[in-house]
C-alpha cells in the first residue's frame, strides 16, 4: 500500500522520447531532421557522381563568357559581345518589365470588369461575364499564340507606311500626327531627345534630376500657396482659388528646365525596312502583356466582385441615403472596403502573373526564361547552374512581391483596437 | 334593424395591364439597357463589340469546309465555292486529326482502354463529389489509380496487384501498430508496407507473372499524348498529390519548429517559381539528382514533378480549410482525450476536406490548364505539341486557327463544367455551415 | 518497361550506382528496343503521320541503326525532343541516339561531351525574302527584321554575319518552324532565317512559292549529324557505320531492290564485305554479319533515303548538292570497308 504514495522515480527511460509528450516532439523533430539531412546528401551526392560520370563541373563561370546573341527588346544597353550575366540581367529587367505592367494592367481590367458584371445593364453584364468565363477556363498558353496570331494578321506590316512614289500615298498611316506607328512588329513611338542636355549625376542623367529638382521645387511653393490660402480662409472665412496656380507650379518649372535643354521629339520614321528613330516596343512584349493581363484580369474580376458581395448591401443603401450617386457609392463606400477582402488573393494573382509571365517563349518575348533558362542554357549546356540560378531568381521575385504586397495589405488592413 | 347589406364584391376584376412604360419589351429595354446616360454609353459599346466580333468571325465560320484531304484542297474548295477573295475555315484538319488530338498515338485498337478509363473516372469520383452516391463506391475510387494504371499502360496486372498488396500490408501494420498509439501504427504500416516493396515485391511479381501472365498488351509513355496526356497528368497529378498535400497543411500547422520550417519552406518554395521551370527540372536535372543510371521515362518524371506542383497548391487549400474550421472542433477533440492523429482523423480532416473540395476543382482547373506546358519539355500537349506536328505534315503545313478553336473548345467545356460543379458545391456548402 | 520503373520508382532507394558506364549495345539489346532522339516535327526529316508512324531522312538514319542491332528497323521508340532537351536526353542516357538535325560544333564534341558519328547531311544557314522586297543578297539587310528560331546555332550564326558585315537587324526569337513560317507570311519579318534545308522545305509548303525567294549567301556551315554519349567508342562505331554503309552503298550501286540478289556474291569484293558475304565486319562491332545488309535494307541506301524524304521528287525538293556522292562531285565519302 505504501508504494501507492511514493513519488514517481524522476529517473529518465528512453522510451520517454515516444511515450512522454514532453519529449516526443523533440523525438520526432530530431528524427525528422536527420531524414532530411540524409536526403539531402544523398541528393549532393548523386549530383556530385553525375557530374563526374558527365565529365562536367559545377561552375558559374560562363557567365562571364561572350553570349554571342541578340536581344529584340532590351532595357539596359546589350550587344552580342556583352556577357551571359548581362543576358540575364537583361532578362531578368524583361520579365520584372512585363510583370509590372501585366499587374497594373490586370488590376484595372479587374475592377472594371468585376463593377461591370453587378452592373444593372443587361448586356454589359452578359458581355463581362461572357469575357471572364473565356479567360478563366481556356488555357493561357491559347490566348498568348491567339493573341499573338491577331497582331501578326491584323496590324499592317512597316512596309506598308512606305509612301508610294507614284501616288504620293502610303496603305496605312501613323497615328496622332504621324508620330505613332503600329506594326505587326513593334510599336514605334516617338522618342525623347535633347540637344544640350545637363551632365549627370550619381547615374541619373541630366535632364532627369533637373527636372526632378524643378519638380519638387514647384511641389514645396505649391505647399506654401496651399498654407497660404488656408490662412486666408481661416482669417477672413472665403478660400483664394488656387487651382490655376497650382497647376501652373505643378507643370511649369520642369517644362522650362526640359526646353532649356533642347527638349525634342525624336519622331520614328520609315526607312527601307524599318522605322527609324524613336522607341519600338515590340510586339511580343506588347501581346505577352495583353495576354497576361486579359487572362489574369478575369480572375481578377472574381476576386473584385466577390469582395464588392461581401460589402453588406446596408452599405450601399447607407451611403445612398446620404445622397451620394452611384459611381460616387463605389468608389468612396464599398471599394474601400471591399479592398480588404481583395488584397490577400489579389497578392496570389500578382504571384501567378509574374510565374506565367515565363510563357513568353511562345512569343518570342526574352524574358528570363528565354535568355538565362533559354538561350544562354543551349548554347553553353550548363543546365544545371542556368536552371538552379533562374529558379532561384523567379523565388527572388516572387517573395519580393509578397513582401511588398503583404506591407500593403497591414496597411489597408482593418485596425482592430 | 335594418339590415346592411355588405357589399362584397364576388368576382375578382380583371388586372389591368400595367402601363406602357412599365411593362413588356420597352420596358425591359429601358430598365435593363438605357437606364442612365452611362448604361446607353455601355450598352452601345457593347452592341458595338458584338457586333465587331460577329462581322470579323462569321463570314470565315460560315465559310467552314469540313472534307478535304489538305489545306490545298480546302483553299481551293473555298475559291471555288465562295469565290477567289473568299476566306474559309478548314476543319477537314479536325476530321483528319481528331483522335489524335484526343489520344496522341495511343494504338486505334487499345483505344476502348483509355475511354473505358476516362468512364470509370466520373464512377469513381461520384462518391466524392456527390453525397447521394452510395459510400461503398470509395473502395472503387481507392482501386481506380492502379487500375487505371493498368489500362493505360498495360503489362501484366501483378506489378499493381503489388502495389496494392503493399498497401494492404501496411494497412495490417497500421492494426497491429495501433496498441502503440497513432504515431506507432503509422510507422510500423508505412514500415511494413516499405520493406514489402522495397524485398519481396519485385521478385514475387516475376513469379506471378511467370506463372499467371494475365495482362494487356503494353503502350509505352510515348504513344500517350493530347488530351489523354493532358488528362493523364492532370488527373494523376492531382490524384496523388492530395495525400501529400494534406500532410504538408498538416506540417505548416504543427507546432513542431521544424517541421513547420520545412513545410513552409518546401511549399513556398514551389509557390515562387513558374510550373515551367519544374517541367524542366523534370526533363533536364531530374537525372542529377537521382543515382547515375537511373532512368525512367519523361512522362513520369513530368509526374513527380507536377505532383509537387500540385501538392503545395492543395496544401495551401487544405490549410484554409483547417483554418476555418471553428477552435472548438479541436478543443471537443482534445476534451475527448484523442491524441493528434486520431483527432486529425476523426474529426478535423473529415470536415476540412469536404469544405475543401471547391478549392480543389479549382486547383485541378488550374492543373489541367497548365498540363499545356509539357509541350516545353517535348511532350505532345493537345494545344501545342499536337497542332505543331499536325502541321509538319505537308498537307496540313500552314493551318493555324482552326485548332486552337477545336482545343480551345474542348478545354472550355471541361473547366466551364467543373468551375460550375465548384460553386454549385461552394453554395450547398456554405448553406451547410449556417 | 514501365512496371521496373514504377516499382523502381517506389523503391528508389535500392538503385544501385554505376550503371550508366555500362555499354549502350547491351543495353539497347536487352532492352529489344532502340531509344531514338528526333525533332518534334520537321517536315522531311522527322514527324509523325496521321497513324503516329515516324518517317522522315532523320528518322530512317534511326530505322537503319535498329535494323542493324536489332535486326528490325521496327524496334525504335521514338523520343521527341526540343531544341532545349536534347543534348541531355542524351546524355542522361534517356535516348542512345540523336539524330535531330543538329550541327556538329567544337563545343559540342568537346565540351558538351558529345560525339558526333558522322554527316548524314551538310546545311547551311541561309535566308528566304519576299521577292516584292527587292533584295537580291543578303548584304542589302541592313536594318532588316529577321525571324529566328532560338535555341540553335542559327542565332550565333546570324549576330555574327550582320557584325562582320557591319549591318544592324532587329531579331524576332521564335519558337518552332511552324510559327516562324506564320510570322513570315504575315509580313511580322522581312527575312526568315534557318537551315537552307529548312528554307526550301518551307517555301515549297507556300500556297504562292513563286514569290519568295532564298538568297544566294549561304552564312553557316552546318554539318548535321547523329549524336551518341562521348565515352562509348563501341556504340559510336556502330553508328558511325551504319551510316557510312548507307553512303557507301549508294556508291557501290547497293539498292534495297536489288540487295538480295547481291548478297548471293558480286564480283566486287568491297560490296561482299559491306554485305557479310566476305569476312566478318559485323563481328568487330559486336554485331553479326549482315548488320549492314539489313541497314540498308530497312530503308535503302544513302540515295534512297534522300529521295524518298526530300529529294527533288517530293514536295520539299531539295537538290542532293552537297549531299551527293563524292563521285558526282558532293562531299559523300564514305571510307573504305575493310
Amino acid at each position: 500500500m505504501t508504494d501507492v504514495d511514493m513519488p514517481p522515480k524522476q529517473t529518465f527511460r528512453l522510451s520517454q522520447l515516444i511515450y512522454d509528450t514532453r519529449y516526443r516532439s523533440l523525438t520526432i523533430q530530431v528524427v525528422v531532421f536527420m531524414l532530411f539531412m540524409a536526403g539531402a546528401a544523398w541528393l549532393v551526392d548523386n549530383t556530385i557522381q553525375n557530374l563526374k560520370v558527365l565529365g562536367k563541373d559545377f561552375n558559374f563561370g560562363f557567365l562571364w563568357n561572350r553570349a554571342g546573341y541578340d536581344i529584340g527588346q532590351t532595357l539596359i544597353p546589350y550587344t552580342n559581345d556583352s556577357t551571359h550575366f548581362r543576358a540575364m540581367l537583361v532578362g531578368l529587367l524583361n520579365t520584372l518589365l512585363v510583370s509590372f505592367l501585366g499587374c497594373v494592367a490586370a488590376t484595372v481590367i479587374g475592377i472594371f470588369v468585376g463593377v461591370l458584371r453587378l452592373s444593372s445593364n443587361w448586356l454589359v453584364a452578359r458581355l463581362m461575364t461572357l469575357y471572364v468565363e473565356v479567360f478563366r477556363n481556356v488555357p493561357l498558353l491559347l490566348w498568348i499564340l491567339v493573341i499573338y496570331a491577331i497582331f501578326t494578321e491584323v496590324m499592317p506590316v512597316p512596309n506598308a507606311f512606305r509612301v508610294n512614289p507614284a501616288t504620293g500615298e502610303a496603305a496605312a498611316s501613323m497615328l496622332f500626327f504621324d508620330t505613332v506607328a503600329l506594326t505587326n512588329r513593334y510599336t514605334a513611338i516617338p522618342g525623347v531627345l535633347f540637344s544640350n542636355p545637363l551632365p549627370g549625376i550619381l547615374g541619373l542623367a541630366g535632364p532627369l534630376w533637373s527636372a526632378l529638382v524643378a519638380l519638387a521645387g514647384g511641389l514645396f511653393l505649391n505647399s506654401r500657396l496651399k498654407a497660404r490660402a488656408t490662412r486666408i480662409q481661416e482669417a477672413t472665412g472665403t478660400r483664394p482659388s488656387t487651382w490655376w496656380a497650382t497647376l501652373l507650379l505643378l507643370t511649369l518649372p520642369w517644362m522650362a528646365v526640359l526646353w532649356a535643354q533642347g527638349f525634342h521629339l525624336d519622331v520614328p520614321a520609315f526607312n527601307r525596312f524599318n522605322f527609324q528613330g524613336g522607341i519600338k516596343v515590340t510586339n511580343a512584349l506588347v501581346v505577352l502583356w495583353l495576354a497576361l493581363s486579359l487572362y489574369t484580369g478575369a480572375f481578377v474580376a472574381e476576386i473584385v466582385r466577390a469582395g464588392i458581395m461581401a460589402i453588406s448591401k446596408g452599405q450601399t443603401e447607407a451611403a445612398a441615403a446620404l445622397g451620394l450617386r452611384p459611381g460616387r457609392i463605389m468608389s468612396l463606400v464599398i471599394l474601400p472596403q471591399a479592398l480588404r477582402v481583395i488584397i490577400p488573393p489579389l497578392i496570389s494573382q500578382f504571384l501567378n502573373l509574374t510565374k506565367n509571365s515565363s510563357l513568353a517563349i511562345a512569343v518570342g518575348y526574352m524574358d528570363l526564361r528565354g535568355t538565362l533558362g533559354g538561350i544562354t542554357l543551349n548554347q553553353t549546356g550548363r543546365e544545371l547552374e542556368a536552371i538552379l540560378l533562374m529558379m532561384g531568381l523567379y523565388l527572388a521575385i516572387s517573395l519580393g512581391i509578397s513582401g511588398v504586397m503583404n506591407v500593403y495589405n497591414n496597411a489597408v488592413k482593418l485596425k482592430e483596437r | 334593424m335594418a339590415e346592411i347589406a355588405p357589399f362584397v364584391r364576388h368576382e375578382m376584376l380583371p388586372a389591368e395591364p400595367a402601363p406602357a412604360s412599365e411593362a413588356g419589351v420597352l420596358h425591359w429595354l429601358r430598365a435593363n439597357l438605357f437606364s442612365s446616360p452611362l448604361n446607353v454609353v455601355l450598352t452601345f459599346a457593347g452592341v458595338f463589340i458584338v457586333y465587331w466580333l460577329v462581322s470579323h468571325s462569321a463570314p470565315w465560320l460560315m465559310h467552314s469546309v469540313w472534307a478535304a484531304d489538305s489545306l490545298g484542297e480546302c483553299r481551293a474548295i473555298i475559291a471555288e465555292r465562295w469565290g477567289p477573295d473568299a476566306t474559309g475555315a478548314c476543319w477537314a484538319v479536325i476530321r483528319d486529326r481528331w483522335h489524335q488530338y484526343l489520344f496522341g498515338f495511343y494504338p486505334w485498337e487499345h483505344i476502348w482502354r483509355p475511354i473505358t478509363v476516362f468512364a470509370l473516372l466520373f464512377v469513381a469520383i461520384a462518391p466524392v463529389l456527390f453525397s447521394s452516391v452510395p459510400r461503398k463506391l470509395l473502395w472503387f475510387t481507392l482501386a481506380y489509380p492502379l487500375l487505371a494504371l493498368w489500362l493505360l499502360w498495360g503489362g501484366t496486372i501483378w506489378p499493381e496487384v503489388m502495389i496494392a498488396a503493399g498497401f494492404g500490408i501496411g494497412a495490417l501494420g497500421f492494426m497491429l501498430g495501433a496498441r502503440f498509439g497513432s504515431l506507432g501504427a503509422i510507422s510500423l504500416g508505412t514500415l511494413a508496407a516499405a520493406l514489402f516493396w522495397v524485398v519481396p515485391a519485385a521478385p514475387l511479381e516475376h513469379a506471378l507473372a511467370a506463372m499467371l501472365p494475365i495482362g494487356l498488351p503494353e503502350v509505352s509513355s510515348d504513344q500517350f499524348g493530347g488530351f489523354l496526356l493532358a488528362v493523364t497528368v492532370g488527373v494523376g497529378a492531382i490524384a496523388l498529390s492530395l495525400p501529400m498535400g494534406v500532410l504538408l497543411a498538416l506540417g505548416r500547422r504543427s507546432d513542431m519548429f521544424l517541421i513547420r520550417a520545412l513545410c513552409i519552406g518546401f511549399i513556398e518554395f514551389i509557390r515562387g517559381v513558374p510550373l515551367i521551370t519544374l517541367l524542366f527540372v523534370a526533363s533536364l536535372l531530374l537525372n542529377y539528382f537521382l543515382p547515375p543510371g537511373t532512368n525512367f521515362d519523361i512522362i513520369l518524371r513530368v509526374e513527380i514533378l507536377v505532383t509537387f506542383f500540385a501538392a503545395a497548391y492543395i496544401a495551401e487549400v487544405v490549410r484554409g480549410a483547417l483554418s476555418a474550421l471553428p477552435r472548438g472542433q479541436y478543443e471537443a477533440a482534445d476534451a475527448l482525450g484523442l491524441d493528434y492523429w486520431k483527432a486529425q482523423r476523426l474529426i478535423i480532416l473529415p470536415q476540412a476536406l469536404k469544405i475543401s473540395i471547391p478549392g480543389i476543382v479549382s486547383t485541378f482547373i488550374g492543373m489541367f490548364k497548365d498540363t499545356t506546358l509539357v509541350v516545353f519539355v517535348g511532350l505532345f500537349d493537345p494545344l501545342k505539341g499536337i497542332s505543331d506536328f499536325v502541321r509538319a505534315d505537308f498537307a496540313w503545313k500552314g493551318i493555324y486557327w482552326e485548332p486552337y478553336i477545336f482545343v480551345g473548345c474542348i478545354f472550355f467545356l471541361f473547366n466551364f463544367s467543373m468551375s460550375r460543379y465548384a460553386m454549385y458545391l461552394e453554395q450547398k456548402l456554405k448553406r451547410d455551415h449556417r | 518497361m514501365k512496371k521496373s520503373v514504377f516499382l523502381g520508382a517506389l523503391t528508389v532507394a535500392s538503385f544501385v550506382a554505376g550503371a550508366a558506364a555500362a555499354a549502350t549495345l547491351d543495353d539497347v539489346k536487352a532492352r529489344g528496343e532502340l531509344n531514338c532522339g528526333v525533332n518534334t516535327g520537321l517536315v522531311g526529316f522527322a514527324a509523325p503521320d496521321a497513324n503516329g508512324n515516324w518517317a522522315g531522312f532523320d528518322v530512317a538514319i534511326c530505322k537503319a541503326v535498329a535494323a542493324a542491332v536489332l535486326g528490325d528497323s521496327s524496334k525504335v521508340k521514338y523520343v521527341p525532343t526540343t531544341g532545349q532537351t536534347r543534348f541531355t536526353a542524351l546524355a542522361s542516357g534517356e535516348i542512345d541516339l540523336l539524330v535531330r538535325n543538329s550541327t556538329w560544333t567544337f563545343t559540342r564534341d568537346t565540351d558538351l561531351k558529345l560525339d558526333f558519328a558522322g554527316v548524314n547531311y551538310y546545311d547551311g544557314q541561309g535566308f528566304m525574302v519576299r521577292r516584292d522586297l527587292g533584295v537580291s543578297s543578303a548584304k542589302e539587310l541592313d536594318g532588316a527584321t529577321v525571324c529566328i528560331q532560338t535555341g540553335t546555332t542559327t542565332e550565333l550564326n546570324l549576330a555574327d554575319f550582320f557584325k562582320a558585315n557591319n549591318m544592324s537587324y532587329q531579331p524576332i526569337a521564335i519558337d518552332t518552324n511552324a510559327e516562324g513560317e506564320q510570322q513570315y507570311l504575315a509580313g511580322a519579318c522581312d527575312a526568315y532565317t534557318t537551315d537552307a534545308s529548312g528554307l526550301a522545305a518551307t517555301r515549297a509548303a507556300f500556297a504562292d512559292p513563286e514569290n519568295h525567294i532564298i538568297l544566294p549567301e549561304i552564312i553557316s556551315k552546318e554539318p548535321l549529324g547523329p549524336v551518341v554519349r562521348h565515352g562509348d567508342n563501341e556504340w559510336g562505331d556502330i553508328v558511325r557505320w551504319t551510316l557510312n554503309a548507307l553512303v557507301a552503298a549508294e556508291e557501290y550501286g547497293v539498292t534495297s531492290a536489288n540487295i538480295e540478289e547481291l548478297s548471293k556474291g558480286t564480283q566486287n569484293p568491297e560490296v561482299n564485305r559491306l554485305l557479310g558475304t566476305e569476312g566478318d565486319l559485323g563481328a568487330m562491332i559486336g554485331l553479326d554479319k549482315e548488320w549492314a545488309k539489313r541497314a540498308i535494307a530497312a530503308g535503302g541506301n544513302y540515295g534512297e533515303i534522300f529521295a524518298a524524304n526530300i529529294g527533288e521528287q517530293t514536295p520539299i525538293g531539295l537538290a542532293r548538292g552537297l549531299n551527293a556522292q563524292w563521285t558526282q562531285g558532293g562531299l559523300l565519302y564514305a571510307p573504305p570497308f575493310r
